[in-house]
């Protein structure tokens, strides 16, 4: 049996293999500080002026067990190098300074969103530290607290479940990985972020898709999130029947959800094909037998590139034997790839051989060693014509490494699918990132105390949580707003002053929605950089046209205005004399009239109707001008 | 068990609602409440939290707490119990490598976390570092001791004094090399006094700390510890030092004269610095790198002398503008002995307290002066005010740190109350607490900002 092509696959044929996938969403909150210390957020910059090492050590947790993936990366003995900005780092994210109070901004929004998700909400936080030993954060854990648990979102008529909803401190941006030598920038480091947790109850990759579009769509409809490339990352779980639960993280951008995760099916799926075919052959997690060589000297004169240069600086190549492995590596994984990924990947991880290819192997014969070289190593370590065998090399400690980490994870086919993190790569497929971590690696934070979230915190927030954007949309289509900005405007921060516009102020739906979403979009094209106009300005804006002291052509160029660094003001404008304002454009206009030549008289009602305009538009209605100029034709600009 | 045990760290309200449905710390339990559902494990609840919540680590780790009183029904599924312990192994033995003592006093160099407060408290066992830091093999056969389990902000005569006793049973044992494991707040004060009570020592004395604690995967006390342990039984610098991170990056190690070092930062790692002179030597991981020679050198014999005694009536007077003289006063009404003054500039105090220095001279207290600024000489000629208080007894200490100096008045102090004997046993360096010449050197304090040290600081690691 084989898995279908991406295209090909059906509902049923998800269900056939028992898809099972959830979301953990990482969204950045809009504050104007870090969480647990008051450096600038969203300041990000490429330029460092200092630079620390450190090393990460695995440590116990708080019942009393050391965690696999801390173990893992201890055996990578990484260097890590943090390099530091001024401006947005100060010693509490260098690891030499503990902790300030908890960002009361950032956990009011988190319990915002909470409370949209329907959450039990948490009556005392706890901070806790999750360990990240990857050195993405230099403490080696992340500050990390739950405020709400057991929610629920709804999706094509059923609801799936919010697990939990966490606060915590983002990491550093990766700069490089290469060898033994990790570089972070420190830039994002401590910035407040929410994780959102589902159920794993999503059952095709397309729904995964829209249950993290609802999600996304859901938090921005606070107005309290950040947007823009990196402010939202996804990790994806998937399992099917059998599998385990991968992770796979950081996923950039939700339409590359389906693919990636139908790419992890069929890995599970081969996977746990490639165990059925090694215990028909016999080899199960007792009867496996690996073993290894070195064997530099058998390939002294290779003319295969990578040895040939492997070797004349003095490395050392390691052959290990696989019993039974016959054309195994060759089996395939995803789309294009092959279970040699799988070890190629844990030894470019784990051995730190991050120089590709960092394996050879005598599945693929052909491209790489001469035949007679083959030969000779299968002779030398003893292999048969069931056996393959895998070369690795590196210093003398890596190719150790390499060539234990072969024999881990070849090992690890017998028994299934191993727990692990795995990273999004940009072609659909994903590898390997780490050992999947697991609830040992948390442990509570003793520099800060618990908080109390009271009943009455609560009843506060509640008052700021947005109407569910669902039920917007709902609503606009029935008032017969624009397609087009239905959903920005949904989720916008604007839905209570629309609200507001329609129902109180009786102004036009369309008109209300064009101006909130399609006006600052205009803005933003003419000035070339985007502008938030906040609610107050949009209110004050709306608020004129309702008292008609402005007019709906005035909206535009007052956003205009306002972008440009004028403040307006409402009462300013309700002040002035709409009498006494016509008078004077019309006075001024006729004397500018009177030194223009015009060729054709007959236009001269026109010219002068285009003269007072320039003047008082936005102001006073065109209509209005055309007949107080005495029944010409109205202006045709509208 | 007992009922507080079953129910640790539980009080008021949430005691009764626990016992209320026999949900025992370290059940597993769902609480339903007025906010929802919550699943997961009870743990003991830390003793200086507030009485209204029961702490539940959920499946995910997390830990939350519920509020009592909205607790609607517990249902208890099962039990699982915590046990916090580092793996124990024993140290290995290998013929061929010196043999070290690591000596504990407390401190974060080894801690773990403690339930009753929710705070970190220090744990010590030699299994439990070498599960931890099982480097230390390879340098040396190391043997442990735990003499104390105190924070460094408790450590007083008592324990100085005990652990100079130790010091001198274990060089009379025959060690190579001593370690001592200190918390880091007082460690410059311990390394003083233990500079003074131990004397002409045939081999290294390293005292170590951590600046954040072993249960943090980016701790600094593995690294310290392998520093010092290093430094115990291959260096050939047989003096008490203090061995703590040089930058703050996991680098290297300085090793600081006991009588010249001061913490400096309240939690940067790189917080101890020699004070008006240099270090003795770096170390790494491959190798001790001495900065100066002139430092006492490892010796075959056994002739240690240990001398610890101590008057404990000794204070110091950090010297502020406007201070009033009955801070002296309460000192001469109280029976203090000796008094360090930490002046202003050269060691300078105000006038009204001159009656009270006089007081003091007539009542035969011992009154010497340090300068608050740490770094420079004590010089009371520049000023008539200095020649005033001279006048009053008050002796210059040259460039004795305060704290230092406190220490040595107690030691001296402690074996006479001859004040010309006690001025000639401060006065009289012992292990580099006064020295005869600052170098330039020894003051550094690079000013972030000036175009210069920015480039130095982007160029080395901080």
């Amino acid at each position: 049996m084989v898995f279908k092509p991406f295209g090909e696959m059906t509902e049923s044929d998800y269900a056939a293999v028992g898809f099972k996938s959830g979301l953990e969403i990482h969204q950045q909150l809009l504050t104007t500080k870090k969480l647990f210390c008051r450096c600038p957020a969203g300041l990000y910059s490429d330029s460092f002026n200092a630079e620390i090492l450190r090393h990460m050590r695995p440590t116990l947790s708080e019942l009393g067990e050391y965690d696999g993936t801390a173990l893992m990366e201890f055996k990578t003995r990484k260097e890590i190098i943090y390099q530091i900005n001024h401006g947005t780092v100060c010693t509490y994210e260098m690891d030499d300074t503990p902790p300030f109070e908890l960002n009361t901004d950032a956990l009011d929004i988190a319990l915002e969103v909470g409370l949209l998700y329907g959450c039990a909400m948490v009556d005392e936080i706890h901070i806790a530290r999750k360990q990240y030993l990857d050195g993405s954060i230099p403490t080696g854990f992340q500050r990390t607290t739950i405020v709400g648990v057991d929610g629920s979102i709804p999706s094509k008529g059923r609801r799936i479940g919010i697990i939990q909803l966490g606060l915590e401190e983002d990491a550093c941006r990766e700069v490089s990985d290469i060898g033994h030598r990790r570089v972070y920038i420190t830039d994002r480091l401590g910035m407040p972020l929410i994780e959102t947790v589902t159920a794993p109850e999503m059952c095709t990759p397309q729904e995964v898709a829209d249950v993290a579009n609802i999600l996304r769509k859901l938090v921005r409809s606070t107005g309290k999130v950040r947007t823009g490339p990196g402010a939202a990352r996804q990790d994806v779980n998937v399992s099917v029947t059998g599998g385990t639960r991968i992770e796979i993280k950081g996923v950039p951008r939700i339409p590359n959800i389906p693919l990636l995760t139908y790419n992890e099916a069929m890995r599970q799926f081969n996977l746990l094909r490639l165990r059925d075919e090694l215990n028909r052959r016999g080899i199960t997690k007792e009867s496996f037998h690996a073993k290894t060589d070195e064997v530099t000297k058998l390939l002294r004169k290779t003319r295969f590139q990578p040895l040939k240069n492997a070797i004349s600086e003095g490395l050392t190549v390691n052959c290990v034997l696989l019993r039974g492995f016959k054309g195994l590596l060759r089996w395939q994984t995803q789309t294009d790839t092959y279970f040699s990924r799988e070890i190629s990947d844990r030894v470019r991880v784990v051995a730190c051989l991050t120089t590709l290819p960092n394996i050879v192997h005598s599945d693929s014969p052909s491209e790489t060693l001469a035949s007679s070289e083959w030969q000779l190593l299968k002779k030398t370590v003893g292999a048969t014509d069931q056996d393959t065998i895998v070369l690795v090399w590196g210093d003398i400690q890596d190719a150790k490494t390499g060539a234990s980490e072969i024999i881990i994870r070849a090992r690890e086919a017998t028994i299934g699918i191993p727990s692990e993190t795995r990273q999004a790569l940009r072609d659909g497929t994903n590898g390997f990132e780490r050992i999947l971590p697991g609830p040992d690696r948390m442990y509570p934070d003793t520099d800060l105390p618990p908080r109390r979230i009271t009943h009455e915190h609560l009843a506060n927030i509640r008052k700021s949580v947005p109407r569910l954007f669902w039920e917007n949309e709902v609503w606009y289509r029935e008032l017969g707003i624009p397609a087009d900005v239905i959903e920005p405007l949904s989720i916008s921060p604007y839905t209570s002053l629309f609200e507001a516009a329609v129902k109180e102020w009786h102004l036009s739906p369309t008109l209300v929605a064009v101006a909130l979403i399609q006006f600052p979009k205009r803005v933003a094209k003419t000035l070339a950089r985007r502008f938030n106009f906040s609610i107050e300005t949009m209110r004050e804006i709306l608020l004129a046209c309702k008292e008609g002291t402005l007019t709906k052509e005035g909206i535009l160029p007052t956003l205009m205005q306002v972008a440009a660094g004028r403040e307006f003001s409402r009462h300013a404008l309700s002040a002035r004399s709409t009498e006494g304002e016509f008078t004077t454009a019309l006075a001024r206009s006729t004397q500018e009239l009177s030194g223009i030549k015009l060729r054709h008289m007959e236009r001269k009602h026109d010219v002068l109707m285009g003269l007072v305009m320039n003047k008082v538009r936005g102001r006073i209605d065109g209509r209005i001008v055309s007949e107080r100029l005495g029944g010409g034709q109205t202006e045709k600009r509208h | 068990m007992t009922t507080t045990d079953n129910y640790r760290g539980y009080r008021g309200e949430t005691l009764e609602t626990l016992k209320a449905y026999n949900a025992q710390v370290w059940s597993d339990v769902e609480i339903k409440t007025d906010r929802g559902s919550f699943t997961g494990i009870v743990l003991p609840r830390s003793e200086t939290a507030d009485p209204h919540h029961i702490v539940l680590k959920l499946r995910s780790g997390y830990n939350v707490g519920v509020a009592a009183a909205g607790v609607q029904s517990i249902i208890i599924q099962g039990r699982r119990e915590a046990h916090y312990k580092i793996p124990e192994k024993e140290f290995p033995y290998d013929p061929a490598k010196p043999r070290v003592k690591l000596i504990g006093t407390g401190g974060t160099i080894a801690s773990r976390l403690d339930y009753r407060t929710g705070a970190v408290i220090p744990a010590f066992s030699p299994g439990e570092l070498y599960g931890s830091v099982p480097e230390l093999a390879d340098i040396c056969n190391l043997e442990t001791q735990k003499l104390y389990g105190v924070f460094s902000e408790n450590m007083g005569p008592e324990q100085w004094i005990g652990t100079a006793q130790a010091i001198g049973q274990e060089i009379e044992k025959g060690v190579q090399g001593i370690v001592i494991g200190h918390g880091t707040d007082t460690m410059h004060h311990t390394a003083a006094i233990l500079s003074f009570m131990v004397q002409n020592s045939p081999i290294p004395i390293v005292m170590v700390g951590s600046q954040r604690s072993s249960d943090r995967p980016s701790s600094d006390a593995a690294l310290n510890l392998m520093h010092s342990v290093k430094t115990a039984a291959e260096s050939d610098i047989a003096e008490i030092m203090v061995c703590m991170f040089g930058p703050t990056s996991d680098q290297y190690g300085l090793l600081h004269r006991g009588t010249r070092v001061r913490k400096m930062h309240s939690s940067y790692r790189s917080t101890f610095r020699t004070i008006g002179d240099i270090p003795i030597a770096m170390v790494s991981r491959e190798a001790i790198t001495p900065l100066r020679q002139d430092y006492k050198r490892r010796r075959a014999d056994k002739n240690v002398v240990v001398n610890t005694a101590f008057e404990e009536k000794v204070s110091i007077v950090y010297y502020y503008p406007n201070m009033k003289p009955d801070i002296i006063d309460s000192l001469i009404d109280n029976g203090y002995k000796g008094i360090i003054i930490a002046g202003t500039g050269l060691g300078h105090v105000n006038k009204p307290l001159y009656p009270s220095l006089k007081r003091a001279q007539e009542k035969n207290i011992a009154v010497f002066m340090t300068v608050q600024t740490l770094w420079g000489y004590v010089q009371m000629y520049v000023y008539d005010t200095g020649r005033d208080m001279m006048e009053l007894g008050v002796i210059p200490s040259a460039n004795m740190l305060p704290e230092v100096a406190y220490v040595k008045l107690g030691w001296a102090l402690g074996q006479t109350n001859d004040l010309a004997k006690v001025r000639e046993i401060m006065l009289t360096p012992i292990a580099g607490e006064i020295t005869e010449r600052e170098p330039s050197n020894g003051y550094l304090i690079f000013q972030g900002g000036i175009p210069e040290v920015e480039e130095f600081i982007s160029r080395y690691r901080k």
